[in-house]
């Protein structure tokens, strides 16, 4: 890595050497390198509260979910792709998709995001030591941890897993139409899981407000904090609904209330504008983490600051207050909703979202742009979500919705913005910071390939989606009639998701690769410009033992580069000469 | 560029003045990402010239794959639907050779550090207002598309206002099969499917030509009425009525499915749809109602009677006037 790093280079973390593989705990425990009084192994991992081998866990246990969720993805493409398949029973095609979305939705993208790469990010960031309640953080993943596993566990309990689809609309999940313990556990997930949410997003928003470095003012704020903060709010908004809908059906379902059921003078279409109330700002709790992370790598790779920071801020929050009032434009088909109000404020989102992909384009403009694999992800990022908006933007309109409702055209867009932000933005975030966590570098050559397996088998799979809803195949169906004609896209589709599921491959290898023969990353193999680029890597306890002046968004770029501080616009221009604090040692 | 971008109303007159301006919000949004740079510019104004003009040229509404629609509410959704897909396509394609371009015009060459630019206040004012107007022109299609898709005829009408007669056909929907009830007719129609090779379940059977107003109902748990030539979806919600209305354009067999995850046998929760003219439609009522299909039996199909305590609406209710939208 050719960098033009001017200031002595701190010392390089202590390679790990041959590594002592005893699960995850030891893997940690060789990040902390010395600074850290404590236990170790197993009992540190038990016991930590800090909040780079708590976001470490998260993503960890939200990784091994997304490959279960993988797993089932595949056995639902293999099914569907014959007529006449029968790979897995109706039932348990059923629960296949039921627990592929909420793995993938609650257990996997949320908590990656916000409770893994946010946790280790965000005080780095914001020159944090820690997050501002590390207990409360460590009660955030074990509740995740036992949320995980309770709706796993629904596998082996009498009657299966919940088999209901993701969004569990009533009165299906209700006791007569869903009977078993698998659906209660599945409620119960959902409120550890959105408890652990909630206290995450408590931590993260004090930690941004309160525990930022000197200098550090808000508008310096890198971008992928920035949208941590408004992800924080918005889960606030949003998971005490989704809590409390829970808890009513709940009480529908054992108590013999009937909130949810025609009988006792109950409402069932509640139960869809309470989770929607939850479930659209989800859908951006889901993106803004990765749009940050994106926004954050863009610059790095283009060697420029961020184009529009303050417009990138303001669209954020634009995003956030919108999807509060949008949840409607998922009942668009019940006929009891006010149409024309939900619609407006769903295509109002466009604007927002697309000053985010012009400022994106702006900081490519005029760089000098390198493509290793973080902005390789990234590139399939913009590629992947500008698809799977502009034809968001479609189901904004009612009588389009009517058209493509519950079929896969609507598979297809979700997925397209889905993969698409925790996927390639996910594993963008995660080969761009992986250097910072682990002080080693990942394979290029092995990033690459999988980027490129991984981008051709996503348009292989999704493209076709779109012909089949079109063509007029419903979701959540485990077979259809040869007549149909759906099975030639349905053959390519299920092509593309196993190239998909290969790409993984390369990444395995790569994991494998990057610990068998450990190539040393130093502090800032990227030439980044946010704090976290700034302190060894991995970090030593409590993160820092110096700070750079903090003038932008870029400490550390511009201290690494003092000759062009004066193109810098916010504040006085850094005088490196005369303020380096705490010399590097 | 003008009958690209007409997706009208699906009034008989063309609007000539909203044509216009969709032809215009494309044209802005062609310019937005122009302004950077000067090749820029040439490639998106031959695109942005040239697609259209190609799509346009081989048909006013390119259907990308989805069906035309076989009612009237059904073409004038198509027509939305194509307009708005033309258009994202057009921005969408823009948007993706932009970015092409400036990966291929900024690949990294040597290791000077470009200029350290931040902001570009107009441009970024730019990019912001054009959307805005740009889904201004989407919303407004939207709003008069969706008047015309949602418009019923008055509940219990039996003429439109055009004279043209009215048929009542209510819908109801249980796991897993449908119920099709002719109350003027007295015939009822219900079944499911046994999955059988050729087997697409209970038919339902329509007048081309004449106004039908669909009642629909749900007995148990949600489902979704949707026929993919419809270009139509609603769902049977329990404890709600919904109402609107197809005017089939042709006659023919169109095939229909539950869209909304509702149990076991969703998947094979299959109907069909016949549309015949209405002199047959006649000779199929009669028939229908010769051969023992009529209300009363039609309300316990044998085949498959709900569990009594999942059984709410009884098979033939008086509208309850305030639950749903689309009654006068």
């Amino acid at each position: 890595m050719t960098t033009t790093i001017e200031r002595p280079e701190l010392i390089e973390p202590e390679d790990p050497g041959g590594p002592d593989l005893h699960g995850p705990a030891a893997q940690h425990g060789d990040g902390d390198h010395g600074h850290h009084e404590g236990p170790s192994g197993l009992l540190n991992w038990l016991t930590s509260t800090d909040h780079k081998m708590i976001g470490k866990s998260y993503m960890i246990t939200s990784l091994v979910i997304f490959f279960i969720a993988g797993v089932m993805a595949l056995v639902i493409r293999a099914q569907l792709t014959s007529p006449t398949a029968s790979i897995v029973s109706f039932q348990n095609y059923n629960v296949l998709f039921t627990m592929h979305g909420s793995l993938m939705l609650y257990l996997f993208a949320g908590p990656f995001a916000f409770g893994g790469l946010a946790n280790y990010i965000v005080p780095l960031q914001v020159g944090a030591p820690d997050m501002a309640f590390p207990r409360l953080n460590a009660l955030s993943y074990w509740l995740y941890l036992g949320g995980s596993v309770t709706m796993l566990s629904s596998f082996f309990v009498a009657g299966g897993a919940a088999s209901y689809g993701w969004v569990a609309y009533a009165p299906l999940s209700n006791a007569i139409n869903s009977p078993g313990a698998g659906a209660d556990l599945w409620l119960m997930s959902l409120g550890l899981t959105g408890f652990s949410a909630i206290f995450t997003a408590v931590n993260l928003v004090a930690t941004i407000f309160y525990l930022r470095a000197p200098g550090m003012t808000m508008f310096r704020v890198p971008i992928f904090s920035w949208n941590m903060l408004v992800t924080g709010i918005l889960i606030l908004i949003a998971f005490p609904v989704l809590f409390g809908a829970v808890v009513l059906l709940f009480c529908d379902r054992h108590f013999g209330t009937h909130i949810y059921s025609v009988q006792g003078g109950g409402v069932p279409v509640l139960w869809q504008h309470l989770f929607w109330f939850f479930g659209h700002p989800e859908v951006y709790i889901l993106a803004l983490p990765y749009f940050g992370m994106v926004t954050d790598i863009l610059p790095v790779f283009s060697r420029k600051p961020l184009f529009g920071y303050k417009g990138m801020v303001f669209a954020t929050m634009s995003i956030a207050a919108l999807s509060t009032g949008v949840w409607a434009h998922h009942m668009f088909t019940t006929g009891v909703v006010l149409l024309p109000f939900f619609s407006l404020l769903s295509y109002l989102i466009a604007v927002p979202t697309g000053i985010k992909f012009f400022n994106w384009i702006g900081t490519m403009w005029g760089g000098q742009l390198s493509f290793q694999t973080p902005m390789l992800f990234s590139m399939g990022f913009l590629f992947a979500f500008l698809m799977g908006g502009v034809t968001g933007v479609l189901l904004a309109s009612p009588p389009v919705d009517f058209m493509t409702h519950d079929t896969y055209f609507v598979v297809a867009h979700f997925h397209q913005v889905l993969i698409g932000t925790t996927v390639f933005a996910g594993f963008a975030g995660f080969y761009f910071w992986y250097p910072k966590m682990f002080g080693r570098m990942m394979n290029e050559r092995l990033g690459k390939l999988h980027f490129w397996s991984l981008f051709i088998g996503f348009w292989v799979t999704f493209i076709p989606q779109y012909q089949l809803g079109l063509a007029g195949m419903p979701r959540r169906v485990a077979d259809y009639l040869p007549t149909n004609g759906w099975t030639t896209m349905n053959v390519v589709s299920t092509v593309g998701a196993f190239i998909i599921g290969a790409s993984f491959l390369f990444f395995f290898v790569n994991l494998w690769v990057s610990w068998r023969s450990p190539v040393a990353a130093g502090d800032n193999p990227w030439d980044g410009g946010a704090l976290e680029w700034f302190t060894s890597s991995p970090p030593p306890h409590h993160n820092f033992t110096h700070l750079p002046p903090i003038r932008s968004e870029r400490p550390t770029w511009d201290y690494n580069h003092p000759e062009h501080h004066k193109e810098h616009r916010q504040g006085a221009p850094p005088q490196p000469d005369t303020e380096k604090v705490g010399a590097s040692s | 560029m003008t009958a690209v971008n007409a997706f009208t109303n699906g009034s008989p007159t063309p609007l000539p003045s909203g044509a216009r301006a969709a032809s215009g919000a494309s044209e802005a949004a062609a310019a937005a990402p122009r302004s950077p740079g000067r090749k820029w510019t040439r490639w998106a104004a031959g695109l942005a010239v040239a697609a259209p003009l190609a799509l346009a040229g081989c048909n006013a509404y390119p259907g990308y794959g989805a069906s035309s629609g076989a009612t009237k509410q059904g073409h004038d959704t198509f027509k939305l639907f194509s307009g708005m897909m033309t258009t994202g396509i057009i921005i969408g394609s823009l948007v993706a050779l932009l970015i092409i371009w400036t990966v291929l015009r900024y690949r990294r060459r040597s290791d000077d550090m470009p200029r350290q630019f931040h902001e570009n206040i107009p441009i970024e004012i730019l990019y912001t207002a054009v959307p805005i107007v740009i889904v201004a022109v989407l919303f407004l299609f939207t709003v008069l598309t969706e008047n015309n898709v949602d418009a019923t005829v008055p509940i219990n009408a039996t003429v439109t206002s055009t004279g043209t007669p009215v048929v009542d056909i209510r819908v109801t929907a249980f796991q897993w099969g449908w119920r099709f009830d002719y109350p003027g007719l007295n015939v009822g129609i219900a079944g499911e499917t046994t999955n059988g090779p050729n087997d697409h379940g209970p038919q339902m059977v329509l007048p081309a030509g004449e106004t039908v107003q669909v009642t629909l109902m749900s007995d148990d748990v949600i489902h979704g009425f949707y026929v993919r030539d419809f270009n139509f979806s609603r769902y049977a919600l329990p404890g709600v009525t919904n109402f609107f209305d197809l005017n089939v354009l042709h006659t023919g067999t169109y095939n229909g499915q539950c869209t909304q995850i509702c149990g076991l046998y969703h998947t094979e929760m299959l109907f069909s749809v016949r549309a015949v003219s209405p002199s047959a439609f006649a000779a199929w009522a009669s028939g229908e109602v010769r051969a023992g299909h009529t209300l009363e039996r039609s309300g316990n199909p044998s085949t498959n009677i709900p569990p009594v305590d999942t059984h709410l609406t009884p098979s033939i209710p008086s509208p309850p006037p305030s639950t749903t939208k689309g009654s006068p």
